[in-house]
């Protein structure tokens, strides 16, 4: 369905997903506040208007709607921004749909940056921090449209609140079909020896590229993609830096909280070892193309490796 | 049958709620924490959803074809712990229980604690967004369960409230009754003073609700209004229903400072004794 | 007035035309939502609001915040056109490192309040509102809503406080072009009748045509000679108006295909040159 290498917002795959689930399972539905064309839920919409409902611009009313629709025995997917999700009805996720655990996935477009002309405004970059610290909440963010699927429908088969990220803008296919996702199990895309690189989301692919620069400058990175930052997978951590000594973290997102955060206190506590977060540092973005804002905010391919050298560098010093 | 309400129904529900009334006030004084005086302006209603109007089923607490209530006020769960012991639901020894550690009834209302709980509630204003969930599956599923929720009067300042409002009109909930609980005192002051919500009825009906104004402590109208409300098709029900905070406590009744204050020991007994004479 | 009304006739289609060359230019943005509100802006830039140009945070001037944030285009080339940035910066819209951000942000000169997350510009107007109050001064407060916003119920939240702390130093106006994102209003979520919505919570309220300045600015009037309520004006627009293939298609609240934006740009210029030496000067 998806090819190598083209670039597919992951928004799609989703709305592509929901679509042949929907065909499955009567009993999906689906809420959305306003921008269904854009979240790409309206193709659902289409082909099932009795289990498809707009409320309107209105994100806590949704979210509190879809615990209602969900503690009826339902599988409710909330449509709509991160932004909107997880700081406009942040409350309501956390004490209606978190606290009761009721099957709401929430599944959001617009994740990071992606929405790089849309500015800050539109731009979620504290969102997977807010949703890691409500307990009992699952935080995933794929890195390509196959991993979209994949994940989409493993949400429906969890049980309890889901929170999933999208992106807005195209990010490369790297998966084949033939791979299994599991929520909360890692992907080992790369094996390496002197550094494991681990990235979420639209950073997969830039760690990726990254790699492969690295390999000519003699360092082997392992890559993976940590596609589930709650629940953390320990153990492909564990493995991997217990061979490698070092981790570069990759994120489209505040590096507090998010990713970097949750690996760092992972290995804080089990493992310390040298460490370097790549991700926004105390800064809201702005509008413009992505890869020149990857670029001004540091988190662009030449900064995974700049960053990967300090982590090397660091490891000498320790030894 | 609107018309013509027996008599024995009456004295029946009058004295279910001077029994909700005093156990309010028990569990209060025994948690020496809650909030008393807008359990008591709901002790009529209340009363009525369970012992008349709603259809529920204690062999099968979750019964998928039960009616809903959602108490969006869920500082006020002292009433419905009261009546949901007095339905059965749990022993009412349990009622002493309020507040403390370990026990199934928390300060505000939880569903995967207390038996008989449709939603957990507390944070105010989301209450309606979930009863319009629940009705909005009922409709999809073609049950014909009812969806109950009590707003407090206060919580029309969250504009949740009001979005829910216009989500209830566009999928004509027919099968969705709101109660507000008009004792028109929040916890800061009157709502006057902090937010006035007059007029309330142009205000729900511009959002083109169905609304019935009634006096939320008569029996009569009560019982009249949720009969009305069944028979409105296309479009949801609104009830206000004018309260007394603190009612059937003379030292309680209109007293902002009673939102959440539990009575000591004297207090109790004072209190008991008006609400057993009357 | 005859003569006022033509002059900000002009500017208004100036200022149609800087959004859809700025649209096309950046690639992206909601070009349907700035068409409709083009008038209003400029009846408030050009005649309504006391600002200076020169001095963009004088204390003392006209406040304006843009509800709709995804409608700041017309905004930008209002307040290029009055002076406040060169006109040459239209063309940075949406580019990096530009000040001319997707949506408004209040470091940018002239804009007095971020927004874009739709549904709180009335909060924060009641705030300038309130403090203008407590300072005693005399400066206004200008809010422009969307239609679609008004699902928000943090608008009805800020509705219903504006007329308690009885508010008439500040004017909504929502730009009831009928549709949202989504599709009409009527589909997405009804506003019934929006009149009866405003005056259940108290406000004065105006209803109007948007697109005729001979009805803005006496409304605007209207609503400086009332007292102790804060005015509403209801203003009934066209979504993409002056813009045949986009007027009332809801397609266009963001840029759909940026061909025909563009061809559709020169067109204009070539028209608006030709119509009037007014325009000939200030196209780019």
């Amino acid at each position: 369905m998806y090819k190598l290498g083209d670039s597919i917002p992951t928004r799609n795959a989703y709305g592509d997903t929901l679509v042949e689930l929907g065909r499955k399972n009567d009993q999906i539905v689906v809420f959305e506040a306003d921008i269904g064309k854009s979240t790409r839920s309206a193709i659902f919409g289409k082909e099932f208007p009795e289990r498809y409902f707009n409320i309107g611009v209105a994100e806590q009313n949704e979210m509190a709607i879809a615990a209602g629709a969900a503690s009826c025995g339902k599988i409710v997917f909330v449509s709509t921004y991160a932004v909107f999700a997880s700081m406009r009805a942040c409350e309501q996720v956390r004490t209606f749909v978190a606290y009761p655990h009721v099957n709401v996935k929430i599944c959001v477009s617009h994740g990071g940056i992606t929405p790089a002309n849309d500015g800050v405004t539109h731009q979620a970059t504290e969102d997977l921090g807010i949703m890691r610290t409500i307990p009992g909440m699952t935080v995933i963010m794929p890195a390509d449209a196959v991993s979209t699927r994949e994940l989409v429908i493993a949400a429906t088969q969890w049980d309890g609140p889901i929170y999933l990220r999208l992106t807005r803008d195209g990010v490369p296919v790297i998966y084949n079909e033939e791979t299994s996702f599991k929520i909360g199990k890692g992907i080992l895309l790369r094996e390496g020896k002197d550094i494991t690189i681990i990235a979420i989301g639209d950073m997969v692919s830039k760690a990726l590229d990254a790699r492969d620069i690295l390999s000519k400058q003699g360092i082997l990175a392992e890559v993976i993609d940590m596609h589930t930052i709650k629940p953390l997978d320990e153990s492909i951590i564990l493995d991997s830096v217990r061979k490698t000594g070092g981790v570069v973290t990759v994120e489209d997102h505040q590096v507090e909280c998010g990713l970097g955060s949750a690996v760092s206190e992972f290995l804080g506590e089990n493992y310390p070892i040298p460490i370097q977060r790549i991700g926004l540092r105390n800064t809201f973005a702005e509008s413009g193309e992505y890869e020149l804002l990857l670029k001004k905010y540091k988190m662009s391919v030449d900064d995974i490796i700049s960053g990967c050298f300090k982590v090397v560098g660091r490891k000498k010093k320790k030894r | 049958m609107v018309d013509t309400i027996n008599k024995n129904l009456v004295s029946f529900l009058e004295e279910k709620a001077t029994e909700l009334r005093i156990n309010i006030l028990k569990m209060i004084h025994a948690a020496q924490s809650g909030h008393p005086g807008g359990a008591l302006s709901a002790a009529e209603i209340i009363t009525t959803l369970y012992c008349h109007e709603m259809r529920i089923n204690l062999d099968n607490q979750r019964d998928p074809d039960r009616d809903r209530f959602i108490l969006s006020k869920g500082h006020a769960c002292p009433v419905l712990y009261s009546v949901l012991a007095m339905k059965g639901f749990f022993p009412i020894e349990e009622l002493a229980t309020l507040r403390k550690i370990n026990s199934r009834l928390q300060g505000h209302p939880d569903m995967k604690k207390t038996p008989g709980v449709d939603f957990t509630t507390g944070s105010l204003g989301n209450g309606l967004s979930i009863g319009i969930g629940m009705a909005l599956m009922g409709k999809l599923d073609k049950k014909d369960f009812r969806v109950y929720v009590m707003l407090g009067c206060g919580e029309l300042d969250e504009g949740i409230v009001w979005e829910a409002f216009m989500a209830g009109t566009k999928f004509k909930l027919d099968n969705l009754v709101v109660i507000i609980d008009y004792n028109k005192l929040q916890l800061d002051g009157d709502n006057d003073e902090v937010m006035p919500l007059e007029p309330i009825v142009d205000k729900l009906e511009a959002f083109n609700w169905n609304v019935i104004r009634t006096n939320g402590h008569d029996f009569n109208q009560i019982i009249k209004a949720f009969a009305k409300a069944r028979e409105t098709h296309n479009k949801p029900t609104v009830i206000v229903a004018d309260t007394i905070k603190g009612k059937g406590v003379s030292f309680m009744e209109n007293k902002v400072d009673w939102h959440g204050l539990a009575p000591d020991d004297e207090q109790l007994k004072i209190a008991l004794e008006e609400i057993r004479g009357s | 007035m005859i003569d006022k009304t033509k002059e900000l006739e002009r500017w208004a289609q100036l200022l149609r035309y800087d959004v859809v060359r700025m649209i096309s230019n950046a690639g992206s943005g909601h070009p349907g939502g700035c068409l409709s509100a083009a008038d209003i802006i400029t009846c408030l830039y050009f005649k309504e609001m006391n600002i200076r140009p020169e001095e963009p945070d004088w204390p003392d001037r006209d406040r304006f915040i843009l509800s709709k944030g995804h409608a700041c285009p017309v905004l930008y080339a209002a307040l290029a056109r009055r002076g406040v940035f060169p006109v040459k910066k239209l063309k940075t819209l949406r580019k990096a490192g530009s000040f001319l951000q997707g949506h408004p942000e209040i470091h940018t000169s002239g804009i007095d309040m971020t927004s874009g997350c739709l549904g709180q510009g009335l909060s924060v107007g009641a705030g300038m509102a309130v403090a203008a109050k407590i300072d005693r001064k005399f400066y206004r407060t200008y809010v422009m809503l969307g239609c679609g916003e008004m699902n928000e119920g943090q608008v009805w939240e800020s509705v219903m406080c504006a007329s308690h702390f009885k508010l008439d130093n500040l004017l909504a106006i929502v730009d009831y072009n009928r549709l949202q994102f989504d599709g009409s209003v009527d589909e997405v979520l009804s506003p019934g009748s929006m009149v009866k919505r405003w005056k259940g919570f108290n406000w004065n309220v105006i209803e109007i045509d948007g697109h005729n300045i001979n009805e803005i600015l006496p409304a605007f009037e209207k609503a400086r000679n009332t007292k102790e309520v804060p005015t509403v004006i209801i203003a009934n627009t066209i979504k993409g108006k002056g813009v045949s293939f986009m007027e009332n298609d809801y397609l266009w609240h963001s840029l759909m295909d940026r061909d025909k934006l563009a061809e559709k740009c020169k067109q204009m210029k070539k028209d608006m040159e030709n119509a009037d030496s007014f325009y000939a000067k200030r196209l780019w």
